[in-house]
């Protein structure tokens, strides 16, 4: 089995590279693509850290799977912010949507 | 055999790559279908990383959940709302540098924090089934649990009031 270390190398690299994309992409829908993945890597550690070195295993999982309802909880609710934004404004890039700006 | 345990060690690596390369393209390519389609990729990978790690349930839930059903959401979203493969429009906004940057520090300080930590690892590694998970989400956790069904209930009224067309107020 490969060492703990390089997991959580792999799953920081998934981090950052999501962080990247929520920062720097224009689109609502790329944004939520790069939340998805920093979702993703955290659940990666959560089951890495219950394989290798938790006193109760199963509560890292249990916690993995109420991150994945709320995130697809969340996305089924950002998309149709989204939807709705595009119907009303016909646009769906973040610096054209400035309806809360003075 | 001495072939299968080799391809067996390397196998986890490939998992890794494949997924990270998926994730690179789902965060910078211009066009957001093939960006959604590499997020696919993305997702598979992570459930692949699952299965080696003897999570089973947990990678069988991320392709039901992320595969079947977010990606299916986000590409009806690109579908309905964008226009795919207008090249003239910039797809990230200025500050793409400085994040670059940002990530890649952000990246070093947490593999030199990852290489400094002595992890105490256990002895024999833990494999959890099914079984236990539940039997935890109905003592343990019975109240997030519970939690979620009543923030689930509410989402689903939230989105639909959220997305259906109101034509009739525009009418009048």
């Amino acid at each position: 089995m490969i060492p703990l270390h390089h997991i959580l190398f792999f799953s920081s690299t998934l981090f950052c590279i999501g962080l990247f994309g929520a920062l720097s992409r224009r689109h609502v829908v790329g944004i939520l693509i790069s939340v998805e993945i920093m979702l993703n890597a955290a659940n990666v550690n959560l089951v890495a850290f219950s394989r290798w070195t938790g006193l109760i295993p199963v509560n890292a999982q249990v916690f993995a799977i109420f991150i994945i309802t709320l995130a697809a909880a969340a996305a089924a609710v950002a998309l149709a912010i989204v939807l709705t934004i595009y119907r009303n404004r016909k646009t769906i890039y973040t610096n054209e949507i400035d309806l809360l700006k003075w | 055999m001495e072939v299968l345990t080799a391809i067996s060690k390397v196998g986890i690596y490939v998992i890794f790559g494949v997924t990270l390369l998926g994730a690179m393209m789902a965060v910078t390519l211009r066009n957001i279908f093939h960006a959604a389609l590499s997020l696919a990729l993305t997702l598979i990978g992570v459930a692949a990383v699952f299965f080696v790690l003897r999570a089973e349930f947990l990678g069988a839930v991320q392709i039901l959940l992320y595969v079947g059903g977010i990606m299916i959401l986000v590409i009806f979203t690109v579908m309905l709302t964008t226009r795919i493969g207008d090249r003239t429009i910039p797809t990230s906004n200025h500050q793409q540098w400085p994040v670059l940057i940002g990530a890649l520090l952000l990246l070093l300080y947490f593999v030199r924090m990852i290489g400094k930590t002595p992890w105490s690892i256990k002895s024999e590694l833990a494999v959890v089934s099914a079984v236990q998970i539940g039997k935890s989400l109905v003592s343990t956790f019975i109240f997030p649990f519970e939690l979620t069904a009543v923030i689930l209930v509410a989402i689903l009224i939230g989105t639909v009031i959220l997305a259906k067309s109101d034509e009739g107020e525009e009418k009048s």
